[in-house]
């Protein structure tokens, strides 16, 4: 044990004498949540829209109206009036416009008559988020427009109500526990992996094995070192993250107790993974160019970013077995929906299993000698 | 002082054999020792003991299997076949026992630089399972020894090449081991540095009553500290010996270098043939190595010969044989000849750091 401690001590007093691998593993993620999460999380404004009137009639202006009540509210788009639609079309497809309506003569006529009254949108789908906002802008406002103007007694139409089990969440809220797991996973990246590599290219180990020193003693000492500083890491960025993000979950007692679980066991079980990875590794050149393909592979299929719901079914499997996937569910029950420790029970049992099975295969694999 | 050794060029499979008549306490033995790397055989059946309180060198250049053999002997790399045994326990059967009296300085420093000195003292006492009252006494003890009492506190990364090294010969020392094992301790110091860790290993040896075993390619190290040499080379131990006896073991006691101008292809033949000449051999840039058992002699003889073929005589320094000569005799090759092998990757210094 005490050699297990000299080892902690070691990593402890380096890393708090170099901060710097703090610095870095928490910048990343940190800049990950606060350009992403203001890069997406924010609705359409101001986009241009062109409007041409061929029609000129009173339900033509009540589309006009509807278009400056959108500009002076909502700002989705600000109108601009053509009075050529194949310029405004042409205007679309250079970019000048991200959409145009054009009403069609005889449009006031046939509203009148009742009889198939259309306008046209014409959308630049190129931009699939730009395109679907202003489809779903103009549905609902067509759909004010067909509401009669006399309300019958009884509605005959089946209404959706929709109830929202938490506040609104900001894709930068959303984003949190992605950014938490991501810090934690730098973290045994470069306090972890390349810092095994480079000590022992450096001849650091060589001083090591040279004691009386135990191969497990070895092991578990190395692991837990690397994994306290993620959990250190890990801890200053929930912080961080849930100041910037506006979460104030973090500040409930027994969320913050199932928040440091969940931080203790994703540092503990991303750090198991790492030392398999290199445990047989010499040339600090090898993690440097798998990082970049492991972080993809793990962080992007977790659910961070984008619902798992949404993946192919082979994306869906890499997600499945993803310890990231697990602890970002975790972090999302804990920070978002301040679901009790019931709900995160799956995610340690996971995390648990996956440390035990990792660090299971990587201690064989962990040469006593050069 | 009689060679230990079946010596002589193309040696193999040397045995080092010692006197009956004097019983010796055998801090170190190493029988029939191999280490082979697939069809590289590293090291080839060697055989010596090094004696209790004895500075023993293995000398050889670069990938000659010095260090190879020293990683075995310290339970770094696992040995193919043959025993090595380290105060009685066999180094392959109970490894542990042997760390715990083993004292081992790499090659390379590995002392962490963000660490202070006695904080990496502390760690490495720590990982020998030192008590604490034990760990604060020997550490004073140890920085007293070393010089580094006022750097204690000193980061190691602000001191010289000098200073580190005898940072890691103190945290080598921390646990009191009984044999020491050094590799190439010098490599990469100047010439003053150099000199203050061979006073500082002969001062540690005579005070702690330590067998020191150290592996270098510096003839004058091994010179001057060691009691016993062994000379490897292509794994092979070629000649084992106290410095004095192996350079009288080499036909002539003294060195002629002479450098020539516009000298005749045949001169070498011809310098062969002067009074108690062993050996000539041609450096090149006219420059001429002479062995011979008559210094005096033999020089007067070289000058007549050069003013009688109208050869002019650049430079002329007599010496007393050398271990380099002593190598040349066994090898049939110089140190210096040998290019650095690298076997596997090394990671550079850290950008400012020596």
């Amino acid at each position: 044990m005490n050699r297990i401690l000299a080892i902690v001590e070691r990593e402890m007093r380096k890393f708090f004498r170099s901060p710097a691998l703090m610095m870095v593993s928490m910048i990343f993620p940190l800049v990950q949540l606060i350009v992403l999460g203001n890069a997406f999380g924010g609705k359409i404004k101001d986009a241009r829209m062109g409007l041409v009137d061929q029609d000129g009639g009173t339900q033509a202006l009540r589309i006009r109206e509807a278009f400056d009540s959108v500009r002076a509210n909502i700002r989705t788009f600000e109108p601009i009036y053509y009075r050529d639609d194949k310029q405004a079309m042409e205007d679309v497809r250079n970019g000048k416009l991200e959409g145009a309506v054009i009403i069609p003569p005889q449009y006031s006529s046939h509203v009148y008559e009742q009889n198939h009254p259309r306008i046209a949108l014409i959308v630049d789908n190129s931009d699939n988020f730009m395109s679907a906002t202003l489809e779903q802008e103009m549905t609902d406002l067509t759909n004010a427009l067909n509401q009669p103007v006399v309300e019958p007694r009884l509605l005959q139409q089946t209404a959706l109500q929709i109830v929202e089990l938490y506040p609104y969440i900001e894709y930068m809220k959303f984003l949190l526990p992605g950014s938490i797991t991501l810090a934690i996973f730098m973290s045994v990246m470069i306090g972890g992996g390349m810092l095994y590599i480079d000590d022992k290219a450096r001849g650091v180990h060589e001083g090591y094995l040279v004691t009386p020193i135990t191969k497990t003693e070895l092991v578990l000492g190395l692991n837990a070192s690397s994994a306290l500083k993620a959990i250190m890491v890990g801890l200053v960025i929930s912080v961080i993250g849930s100041l910037l993000a506006g979460v104030g979950s973090l500040f409930n007692a027994s969320t913050a107790l199932g928040l440091f679980v969940m931080i203790v066991l994703t540092a503990v079980a991303l750090n198991t993974m790492m030392f398999l990875l290199v445990v047989r590794v010499d040339d600090p050149l090898v993690p440097r160019a798998i990082f970049g393909i492991l972080n993809t592979l793990l962080f992007f299929p977790s659910g961070a970013v984008y619902p798992i719901q949404a993946f192919p079914w082979w994306l869906r499997g890499i997600a499945r077995v993803d310890p990231f996937s697990f602890a970002v569910h975790g972090f999302k029950s804990l920070l978002l929906k301040e679901a009790g420790f019931g709900s995160i029970v799956p995610d340690i049992a996971y995390l648990t299993i996956f440390a035990v099975v990792t660090l299971s295969i990587a201690t064989p694999l962990f040469k006593r000698t050069l | 002082m009689t060679s230990e050794l079946n010596s002589g060029k193309n040696a193999s499979a040397v045995v080092a054999v010692p006197d009956p008549r004097e019983p010796v306490a055998k801090a170190i033995e190493v029988e029939h020792i191999v280490k082979k790397y697939g069809d590289f055989t590293a090291v080839d059946d060697v055989t010596f003991f090094v004696k209790e309180e004895e500075i023993f060198g293995l000398l050889g250049p670069n990938g000659a299997g010095k260090s190879t053999l020293i990683r075995m002997m310290t339970t770094l790399i696992p040995i193919t076949a043959g025993v090595a045994r380290i105060a009685g326990h066999d180094v392959q059967k109970d490894p542990d026992a042997v760390r715990r009296v083993i004292g081992v300085i790499p090659q390379a420093l590995t002392s962490d630089l963000d660490l202070t000195v006695e904080e990496n003292l502390n760690i490495y006492a720590k990982l020998y399972d030192v008590p604490a009252e034990k760990r604060h006494k020997g550490i004073e003890e140890l920085l007293e020894l070393v010089d580094l009492k006022k750097w204690r506190t000193a980061q190691t990364k602000t001191l010289s090449g000098g200073m580190r090294r005898r940072l890691e010969i103190a945290r080598g020392l921390v646990h009191s081991p009984r044999m020491f094992f050094l590799d190439e301790p010098t490599t990469g110091l100047d010439p003053v540095s150099r000199v203050a860790v061979w006073e500082m290993l002969t001062n540690i040896k005579s005070q702690r009553q330590l067998t020191i075993l150290i592996t270098t390619h510096y003839m004058d190290e091994a010179d001057r500290l060691c009691d016993r040499i062994a000379i490897v080379d292509h794994g092979k131990l070629v000649a084992l010996d106290n410095p004095a006896a192996l350079k009288a073991s080499v036909p002539g006691s003294n060195v002629i270098e002479a450098q020539f101008d516009n000298a005749p292809p045949d001169w070498e033949q011809q310098l062969h043939q002067l009074a108690a000449v062993t050996s000539v051999k041609h450096e090149g840039a006219g420059m001429y190595r002479v062995l011979t058992g008559d210094g005096s002699g033999t020089t007067t003889q070289l000058v007549e010969a050069a003013v009688h073929a109208g050869i002019t005589i650049k430079s002329l320094s007599v010496q007393n044989t050398t271990l380099d000569d002593v190598f040349v005799h066994y090898t049939g090759r110089q140190l210096r000849d040998e290019l650095q092998k690298s076997y596997s990757f090394v990671m550079p210094p850290r950008p400012g750091q020596s």
